[in-house]
């Protein structure tokens, strides 16, 4: 007998000699999963959409995130600009080719170079797109792909991430509808919560571990 | 690792004396309690998230085979390769075979429990294959030669000046004046070394958090991004996971994520939750070409239907050992194998036997703080009586326990002769103890009075006191005693 075929009848009669209590047939499972029922949502993301914007910046800022708001695409590089020179950053960064990004006009940015692809661990700095925000806990979505290297989100010292102000929902399960809109379900889903941080000495917590050292949001309004 | 459990007594005796391992536990256990408090206090949903979390995982138990089997389809289906393993022999088999396949030389390691418990790195070394620990805690204790003290602290036991140490005699390819003394300097180094590993190692293997049935994901939750890049830069990804890990949804993993990290470490949400489905697609650009999946049982399927069920809802946030009086004093290597604190005071007699664990449940002082922040809610006191009951029973006990309890229940069956004694007892301490109200000595005590004074009794007995009160409570002791959690 294969090993899985003793590991699950061992499960069946361990549970069933116990009376089986909340046993369910194979097809109400299924249609419980397809259900994908919600369980409590936290009543602190019950607002508007400006009301979840604010809570989402605040939760991101919370976990040492930065986020800067621009009016649309044309406000992307100089705001990139600008906050690689506050931060004393090389002008210099590696974007993901998402057609959203590759259609922003950088040329008239001159002082920042833009490189496209996967990251390697020369890169200091990389720009990719979001799925979405959840204001929740200040998180990001990021789904891996063709047009979204999941290198980028970790191998850069800055990590760089646009998201539009629609993109801004409450909870996870907004962000799962999110993501099953988009399709299949990426190869790698990171939900990105602050740059990288340890507590391995001494408890206390200091951030830059093995991922980015800073993580910086450009939320473009679009609304 | 050996298991050392049998010598928790010993083991505990040392680490009393241990002045360093004394106070890294003397800043532990501040920390992650207040941590954790806030964390709960922010969200006034929190208790009604643990019940939900229970229900879910007891939903999830009771229908584990049918749920592994979807998500083995579904993993399937995205590419993955699912291997199942009944023991710690047949996984570390498994995995060794997948490395051999694969020419591995190096492979990276995101921190795993699972990993520790089937002992891993010993079978790789043992092959000629180099296991590099990622994670910081674990890459401290895997250079000091010892195993991980905490489920998600694993140097929680090493003070920054013994990591200094470490780092010196490791990397002595770096300038050996180089200043180290802020924790900065030892984040940076390590991030320096083990940055280019990476991207070397042909194998990269992680632990789970959870299996997702629905997508076929396996999901891992850190804080450092290693995990990260250890399943993102090598040729092949291999999971370990245990069956229990398996939950149905991403709903129900969102349910479940809000109530992990603010028992575990005090955060609302850790910086990374990596959701993984089968190796990279045809047009994806980068991530692992092949993605494996290790099932291990390891006895967890024999606890399913009895009274053991419960501890199967772990999702291993250390709470349990972070709020332990017991783990405070003698920190994780007493307990003597991998999982230590109240969960392994639980789970090591289950998979090492009473025998040779016995002393773990014993090692209680069955104050019920663990299941009070136990966001799964385990009743884990509960379970260590019923594994002191089994140890009784199977005459492990030793003789003067088992005397001892003799005596006891003589008289414990006779309520008017055990009250005389009582008093008689009471009386006497009182007496020897004269006008101090302690003693330095008491016959049959010394296991007690060789470390501190034992105090006399002040009055009269507690069953005298609850008669002359006709056994009523007085209305204030009534409001004491609604718990935390009522």
């Amino acid at each position: 007998m294969s090993s899985r075929a003793m590991i699950l009848g061992q499960i069946r009669s361990g549970l069933n000699a116990a009376g089986a209590p909340d046993r369910q047939d194979a097809s109400a499972l299924e249609a419980r999963i397809a259900k994908k029922g919600r369980g409590i949502i936290p009543d602190r993301v019950n607002l508007d959409q400006e009301g979840l914007i604010d809570l989402f910046t605040r939760q991101a800022q919370k976990v040492n995130a930065t986020v800067a708001r621009v009016a649309d695409d044309t406000a992307v590089p100089q705001a990139i600009s600008d906050y690689l020179a506050s931060e004393n950053l090389p002008a210099a960064f590696k974007m993901a080719p998402h057609p959203e990004l590759q259609s922003i006009s950088w040329e008239h940015t001159p002082s920042v170079t833009v490189t496209e692809g996967i990251s390697d661990e020369s890169d200091v700095v990389g720009l990719s797109r979001g799925v979405c925000g959840v204001a929740e806990t200040g998180t990001l979505f990021m789904g891996s792909g063709a047009e979204s290297p999941i290198t980028l989100n970790f191998l850069p010292e800055t990590h760089i991430v646009l998201i539009r102000s629609s993109e801004v929902k409450g909870a996870y399960e907004d962000g799962w509808d999110m993501v099953r809109k988009r399709g299949m379900m990426p190869r790698a889903v990171n939900l990105i919560t602050g740059p990288s941080r340890t507590g391995d000495i001494e408890q206390t917590i200091y951030l830059g571990a093995h991922g980015p050292r800073r993580l910086h949001i450009i939320m473009v309004d679009d609304s | 690792m050996d298991p050392t459990s049998r010598a928790f007594k010993e083991n505990a005796k040392e680490a009393l004396k241990n002045e360093n391992l004394q106070s890294a536990l003397s800043q532990m256990k501040v920390g992650f309690i207040e941590r954790r408090k806030a964390a709960a206090a922010d969200i006034p949903e929190f208790e009604a998230l643990r019940d939900q979390a229970r229900d879910l995982k007891n939903h999830t138990l009771a229908n584990l085979d049918h749920y592994l089997e979807i998500y083995e389809k579904n993993a399937t289906e995205a590419g993955a390769i699912v291997h199942w393993a009944r023991d710690a022999a047949e996984a570390r088999e498994i995995i060794l075979k997948i490395c051999q396949d694969e020419d591995a030389k190096l492979v990276t390691k995101g921190k795993s429990m699972i990993a520790e418990e089937i002992a891993l790195n010993e079978a790789l070394e043992g092959a000629g294959i180099r296991a590099l620990e990622t994670d910081l805690g674990e890459y401290i204790v895997q250079l000091r030669q010892e195993p991980p003290s905490h489920i998600i602290a694993p140097a929680v036991h090493v003070l920054r000046e013994e990591v200094e140490d470490a780092f010196r005699e490791e990397h002595q390819h770096l300038d050996p004046d180089r200043p180290l003394t802020e924790p900065s300097n030892l984040l940076n180094e390590a991030r320096e070394v083990l940055r280019t590993q990476y991207g070397q190692a042909q194998v990269g293997i992680t632990g789970a958090n959870f299996l997702i049935a629905e997508s076929g994901s396996s999901v891992i939750v850190t804080n450092e991004g290693n995990g990260d890049l250890t399943q993102t830069m090598a040729k092949t990804h291999v999971v370990v996971a245990s069956i229990e890990k398996v939950i149905p949804t991403l709903e129900d993993a969102s349910s479940i994520l809000r109530v992990l990290a603010r028992s575990a470490t005090g955060q609302e949400f850790s910086a990374y939750t990596t959701f993984s489905t089968g190796p990279k697609r045809s047009n994806d650009p980068d991530g692992p070409e092949k993605y494996h999946v290790v099932i291990l049982d390891n006895g967890r399927s024999k606890l399913l239907g009895s009274e053991f069920q419960d501890a199967l809802r772990c999702i291993r946030c250390g709470a349990c050992m972070n709020h332990c009086p017991v783990y405070h004093a003698v920190g994780g290597h007493s307990y003597g194998w991998v999982y230590p604190g109240p969960i392994g005071s639980v789970l090591t007699p289950t998979f090492l036997g009473v025998d040779e664990a016995g002393h773990l449940p014993n090692a209680s002082t069955a104050c019920g703080r663990c299941e009070e922040v136990c966001p799964m809610r385990i009743p884990l006191p509960k379970m260590m009586r019923h594994y002191r009951v089994q140890e009784f029973e199977a005459g492990l006990a030793p003789p003067a326990v088992r005397a001892g309890l003799d005596v006891w229940g003589f008289f414990a069956k006779k309520p008017m002769l055990y009250r005389a004694a009582s008093r008689i007892g009471s009386f006497v301490l009182r007496s020897m103890a004269g006008g101090k109200g302690r003693l330095a000595s008491a016959p049959l005590a010394s296991g007690w009075t060789t470390y501190r004074d034992l105090p006399a009794p002040t009055g009269s007995t507690f069953q005298d006191q609850w008669s002359a009160r006709n056994g009523r409570r007085k209305p204030s002791a009534n409001k004491q005693s609604a718990g935390i959690d009522a």
